[in-house]
């Protein structure tokens, strides 16, 4: 079984997102990027899959511009055998990125597609399925525990009323949720190891996908602030304040 | 042209959130239509029908349609949304799985979660967990626009009554099986509409410990949330997440205890009216959110808080 492996170059999850003056974005300069943190649980459990013999090759995936390969190579670091970087500029929709995807998948032919639930950046969540879609394949969203049998993926789903068991026939699509799994950290010696993994660059236009985006980005703002709150000296104090003053309880 | 609404039900009856994302989609055209897929559903479609926002009901029904696989769903609204300008659902788990789905096969690009209708064609929606919102226009004939449930107040449920027209199943997607849903049965109120919520993170220490915010949740009449921290823990299942990927809350009170309030908490709700935050290290950025913060062991002050409320003569519910 072959997994490919989709990852996104965000920015880093503790950074505190400062929007830009003019309005057009957020700053992204000299900020700390990162892989999309669901997408390291998508890797970590190809390579366990990989480890358990129940796969025979890993490949890691991303699209965007030039720097998007860091993140491909922290999956080689990881246990991924080859990368591939579909290099492509300025704001990518999902739809475009599922379209290269799909390109991907024709010419790769995995039997599994896994990747992050969702990009923290754009909070879309919509990647996965839109590939699983126009590749009529299943899909198994939002996935916290994946079983391997042959030929079919018995999965658990984190719905919002709880827990949801699937059962999907291979090729599939699946999205990682955080509790999947527990990321490892790239070891030095298999950092090293890693630069010397192939990754396969490919321009994106070579493909015949138009990626420009199909939704205007009008403007970019803060969110209203609250206005600094009190603190409370102690419990009486504090229930006083909601009977009395907020009036909520 | 129509602006379709998806309903999301349990076969015997709409989830409340469909009446928020009715409201979204009235705001939209004023002629909302409504789909309702599933399985001996009826009741359901009755339901449908009788929210004055809704001009009709087309409903659908099918052994398959049981679990609400996206798989099984989006072919009938891919069908369906020929005659319709936008398509409609709540960005819950539901309409997250489902709605991409149907927009990767109309060849148009999706607007997730927005939380306010700027006009037909332009929505506003956070990204980068609600720390900066933007103001999206979609140039697509068809729009898929997933609603953020909490930002639209839910519709009149009574007093229409819609004509119900049935329409054809599509064929059985016989890749996917459905297996089985554990949902968490509770008698308090859905995280996601009550009005007060009391939450619990790491700070917690342990699953026993939460009992300490059941009993004020139960005395409030609140909902039980909970950071990712105490879930991934294992102190609580995860349908109790408040965040960014868990689900998102607006209650009139939110009780915050010995949560640090990180970025992705914050997300799920920063926009409650009334945030209380018990932490003992005074640094805690959940603090920075809190209309009133209790700098405090939360051992000792869990059990005075219900010791103050056990003094009161009334509590509002």
């Amino acid at each position: 079984m072959k997994i490919l492996v989709a990852v996104k170059r965000v920015i880093d999850y503790n950074v505190q997102i400062r929007v830009k003056e003019d309005g057009t974005g957020v700053v992204t300069d000299n900020v700390k990027m990162s892989t999309n943190p669901p997408d390291d649980n998508a890797i970590e459990e190809a390579v366990k899959i990989k480890e358990a013999g129940k796969a025979t090759e890993v490949v890691a995936i991303t699209v965007g511009e030039e720097k998007a390969q860091e993140t491909v190579r922290k999956a080689l670091a990881v246990g991924a055998d080859r990368g591939i970087h579909v290099k492509a500029d300025g704001i990518l929709e999902p739809l475009a990125v599922s379209k290269i995807l799909q390109k991907i998948v024709d010419k790769e032919k995995p039997d599994l597609v896994f990747m992050g639930k969702q990009a923290i950046d754009d909070d879309c969540n919509q990647t996965g399925q839109m590939l699983s879609a126009l590749l009529n394949w299943p899909q198994a969203t939002f996935a916290s525990k994946i079983d391997v049998k042959d030929n079919k993926l018995e999965v658990t789903r984190e719905i919002d009323e709880g827990l949801e068991t699937i059962e999907i026939n291979v090729p599939a699509i699946v999205t990682c949720d955080l509790r999947l799994n527990e990321p490892r950290y790239a070891s030095l010696p298999n950092i090293m190891k890693a630069k010397k993994k192939p990754i396969e660059e490919i321009v994106a236009s070579d493909l015949g996908v138009n990626v420009s985006p199909r939704l205007e980005q009008l403007k970019v703002e803060e969110p209203p602030k609250r206005k600094a709150g009190i603190k409370v000296a102690n419990v009486a104090e504090l229930v006083q304040k909601l009977k009395n003053e907020a009036k909520v309880i | 042209m129509a602006v379709l609404l998806i309903a999301e039900h349990n076969n015997k009856e709409l989830r409340p959130f469909t009446l928020n994302a009715a409201t979204a989609a009235s705001q939209i055209d004023s002629d909302v239509h409504a789909v309702i897929i599933g399985q001996n559903s009826a009741d359901a479609a009755k339901q449908l029908s009788e929210l004055p926002v809704v001009k009709k009901v087309l409903s659908v029904e099918g052994a398959h349609y049981e679990n609400f696989t996206a798989e099984n769903f989006s072919p009938v609204i891919v069908k369906l949304a020929e005659n319709y300008s936008h398509i409609v659902c709540s960005a819950n788990t539901f309409g997250k799985n489902l709605m991409p789905r149907i927009a990767a096969h109309l060849d148009t690009s999706q607007v997730s979660d927005i939380i306010k209708v700027i006009s037909p064609d332009t929505f506003l929606r956070p990204i980068y967990a609600g720390n900066a919102f933007a103001t999206i226009k979609s140039n697509d004939a068809k729009k898929c626009v997933t609603i953020r449930p909490t930002s639209f107040d839910p519709c009149e449920s009574t007093g229409g009554s819609a004509p119900i027209e049935k329409v054809d199943a599509s064929e059985e997607f016989s890749n996917t099986k459905f297996i089985k849903r554990e949902e968490i049965k509770s008698d308090r109120p859905e995280l996601g509409t009550a009005r007060i919520v009391v939450s619990g993170g790491r700070g917690m220490q342990s699953g026993d410990n939460f009992k300490l915010i059941t009993e004020i949740a139960d005395k409030l009449g609140a909902a039980i949330g909970a950071s990712r921290a105490a879930v991934d823990a294992g102190y609580i299942s995860n349908d109790h997440q408040v965040g960014q990927t868990g689900k998102v809350v607006v209650p009139d009170l939110y009780i915050a205890v010995g949560i640090s309030g990180a970025i992705q908490h914050l997300a799920g709700m920063k926009e409650s009216k009334v945030i209380v935050a018990i932490n003992k290290d005074g640094e805690a950025p959940i603090f920075s959110v809190a209309d009133y913060g209790l700098e405090a062991d939360l051992f000792e002050a869990l059990p005075q808080f219900m010791e103050e409320l056990n003094k009161l003569n009334t509590i509002q519910k």
